[in-house]
């Protein structure tokens, strides 16, 4: 590229993050540190059921004897977890009936961020379970959903209302004991959501809830837990902005799905949490563990994410194919910038026969950025015919950023089918000036490129998902210059 | 006077092939650049267009009055200059739609014209592709992206009817075309002609201005326009090939 071009794409890479700000909420928070003490409280502050506290104080044992992992192609400083509070909510937490019940300031955040509720409700028929820092403060459409047996509640009422659920599901995909941060969130994780599609039914709208970091120096933990019961089909969308801050924040979610007999689940992410300054500083850790279980036969779980945000991203959602006929789906745009480092991909554990995989990812590297692909594609000695497709691009913007693909294969099975195609490219000087002659600027030029090249991406994500998704692209790379 | 090129010098990686190009075009004129390989058409299409890769060291363009070469690229399309590409780009996932789209909504921006909506803008679309003979397909499909040489070239021509270019430069539109793909080139842009436009057909070969009639031709050898004329110049240089100039600039 020619020095102006790269001088352009530099100062596209700049761009401050626009989603920084800071809501002065009173809210109720613990102390600093982690013992079996905070979580007691934590527990007790939670109204939690005894198998609960149970549970949470044996991932803790567990958590004590596990170290952090390192295996990851990311590089960051020790976190002290003794220097983090692990509870916070806002301090007027009333039973809302309505969004008018809600604290007008915590409105106001909403509205910052451009996803206005009653909108939401009104135009797009989008029930919304909004998680402010740790607890829940809206959930809509209830009753709606109510009619058809559907639960949609935070995961701190589900506790409460549904434990026979939680008991059976919470912990089946991703043990307490899964890794150093699925136990950590395990012990201590705050709220999130649940959702249970009873049998045969097809939930009518699209699930969505909006995370949100708000407290200085607190973990976040949410748990999610997703059941598709026989036949049923649900469609859940999380998305997340956070506000400026300089401690790193560090987020450790854990979501789990399992689908029975029949039944779909489709999850969408776009994920833009705040990524540092310009030197990294100050961004969001995210290292999260999502997992689906393909447990019934002819299920299936599609996991479809757009990242563009975070300090750090670690992240893997993955199929387990258990059913036979079970089909396990990833689509991933993952995109970093100035100095974010990303280590993400998927698992496509085929154990049924007949199961099918697809994994679809797109990286997007600019500024210092590093970017990684890691996924594994296993076909167990059972899974007769088991096929998986695999293409993982990458795209480089500016010659100061890294892009890296860590694919690994085990197969054990002598049918199986498994392909996988990989290519990396950089966004040409002759694509721009292609699109400059024809009247479009750089920074609009790139936005169009990069668009259509993760257009088999997005083409996945629910109609307003996908605008969304290509405006955060366009923020992330484009901003504020004119 | 549309286009005024005076004593125009440009380097390539500090390699000058641009040597003093003086040309003057008006609206209603079409102009042929003839000349032999390496002898710099493409360079001026280039410079013109305000590709970043030829770096002007001396002489001024003025383009309806305007300093040309302080203008952005993107300015100056947005001016209604249209570069017909001699190798037009693969942009895989962008659909032509959405690059016309975005390409005539900034062009009117740029003129403090309304945007256009999308209905009209289909409409629009439809009744410029029979122009250049092309397939709905192709709309839909990413530009350039699998299109044989012969539809990348008449896509060239149907973008250009879209974006209605008051001057356009082709940029050896007839390399890679056979006869048929030649003839609807040819007579899109024949078509495309008015009293308020020009065009600047840069080729090697005298076979397209059988197709589009240029009111004059311009041979260029080593950088520099050396020779000038009505059509019959070209017919010339095909019976006597570009060594005749060569010979006569040497003399």
């Amino acid at each position: 590229m020619s020095s102006t071009e790269v001088k352009k794409i530099e100062e596209l890479a700049n761009q401050e993050y626009k989603y920084g700000f800071v809501t002065d909420i009173e809210s109720f928070t613990l102390p600093v540190g982690l013992n079996e003490d905070i979580i007691r409280q934590l527990s007790a502050i939670k109204k939690e059921p005894e198998f609960m506290l149970e549970w949470r104080l044996k991932a803790y044992r567990h958590w004590l004897t596990m170290e952090e992992p390192h295996w990851s192609n990311v590089k960051y400083p020790a976190v002290n977890y003794q220097n983090l509070s692990y509870y916070s909510a806002p301090k007027k937490k009333p039973a809302l009936n309505s969004l008018n019940e809600v604290d007008p300031e915590l409105r106001a955040t909403f509205e910052k961020l451009g996803i206005s509720l009653e909108e939401q409700m009104r135009l797009s028929g989008v029930a919304v379970d909004a998680v402010f820092d740790s607890v829940s403060v809206a959930t809509t459409f209830k009753e709606k959903l109510g009619e058809l047996g559907i639960i949609f509640s935070s995961f701190s009422e589900a506790v409460r209302n549904h434990p026979e659920l939680v008991k059976k599901y919470l912990g089946s995909v991703v043990p307490s004991t899964d890794n150093f941060y699925a136990a950590l969130n395990s012990a201590v994780f705050s709220d999130g959501s649940f959702v249970y599609i009873p049998k045969g039914v097809r939930c009518p709208m699209e699930l969505s809830t909006y995370f949100r970091i708000n407290a200085a120096n607190t973990g976040q933990f949410e748990r999610t837990l997703i059941i598709a019961d026989e036949g049923g089909y649900v469609s859940y969308l999380e998305g997340c902005t956070a506000p400026m801050r300089d401690e790193n924040q560090l987020h450790a979610a854990v979501v789990e799905l399992v689908a029975l007999d029949n039944a779909q689940i489709k999850y969408s992410t776009v994920q833009n949490w705040y990524a540092g300054d310009k030197e990294g500083k100050g961004g969001i850790y995210n290292f999260v563990t999502k997992r689906g279980a393909c447990r019934g036969v002819n299920s299936k779980i599609s996991w479809t994410q757009v990242e563009t945000g975070s300090a750090i991203t670690w992240k893997y959602p993955s199929c387990i194919l258990q059913g036979d006929n079970s089909i396990g789906e990833f689509y991933s745009v993952a995109l970093t910038n100035n100095r974010q480092q990303a280590d993400t991909g998927t698992k496509m554990i085929h154990l049924g026969k007949n199961t099918k995989s697809t994994i679809i990812s797109k990286g997007i590297s600019a500024g210092k950025s590093q970017n990684s692909y890691r996924g594994l594609v296993k076909i167990a000695r059972k899974a007769e015919n088991a096929r998986n497709f695999s293409q993982c691009d990458s795209l480089l913007i500016g010659d100061k950023c890294g892009a890296h693909t860590f694919p690994y294969l085990e197969i054990s099975n002598p049918s199986a089918q498994v392909e996988h195609e990989a290519t990396t490219s950089k966004i040409g000087e002759d694509q721009l000036f292609y699109l400059n002659q024809r009247g479009i600027s750089t920074e609009d030029a790139i936005g169009l490129v990069v668009n259509g090249y993760c257009k088999e991406v997005f083409k996945e994500l629910p109609m307003e998902f996908a605008v969304e998704a290509q405006k955060l692209l366009s923020v992330s790379l484009e901003g504020s210059v004119g | 006077m549309l286009l005024e090129i005076k004593n125009l010098y440009a380097n390539v990686e500090g390699k000058e092939i641009l040597r003093g190009i003086n040309l003057t075009v008006n609206k209603g004129e079409i102009h042929a650049i003839m000349g032999p390989n390496g002898s710099g058409k493409s360079t001026l299409a280039n410079v013109l267009a305000g590709h970043s890769s030829f770096e002007v060291t001396k002489g001024e363009v003025f383009y309806n009055g305007k300093n040309l070469l302080e203008l952005s690229p993107e300015d100056r399309a947005r001016e209604g200059i249209f570069l017909a590409f001699q190798y037009p780009v693969e942009l895989p996932g962008v659909s032509n739609t959405n690059l016309l789209k975005t390409a005539v909504n900034e062009i009117r921006k740029y003129r403090g014209e309304e945007q256009m909506d999308a209905v009209d803008f289909l409409q629009m679309i439809k009744q410029k592709m029979k122009l250049v003979e092309l397939d709905d397909s192709l709309l839909r499909r990413s530009v350039n992206e699998g299109f044989s040489g012969g539809e990348k070239k008449r896509n060239e021509i149907f973008q250009m009817a879209v974006l209605e270019p008051t001057l356009a430069i082709l940029d050896e539109t007839d390399s890679g075309l056979d006869i048929d793909a030649l003839r609807v080139v040819a007579n899109g842009v024949t078509k495309l002609k008015s009293a308020e436009n020009a065009t600047i057909v840069v080729t090697h070969y005298q076979r397209l201005l059988n197709y589009i009639v240029p009111d004059f031709v311009h041979v260029l050898s080593k950088g520099r326009i050396v020779k000038s004329g009505g059509k019959e110049l070209a017919v010339e240089l095909e019976e006597k090939g570009y060594d005749w100039i060569k010979e006569k600039v040497v003399a």
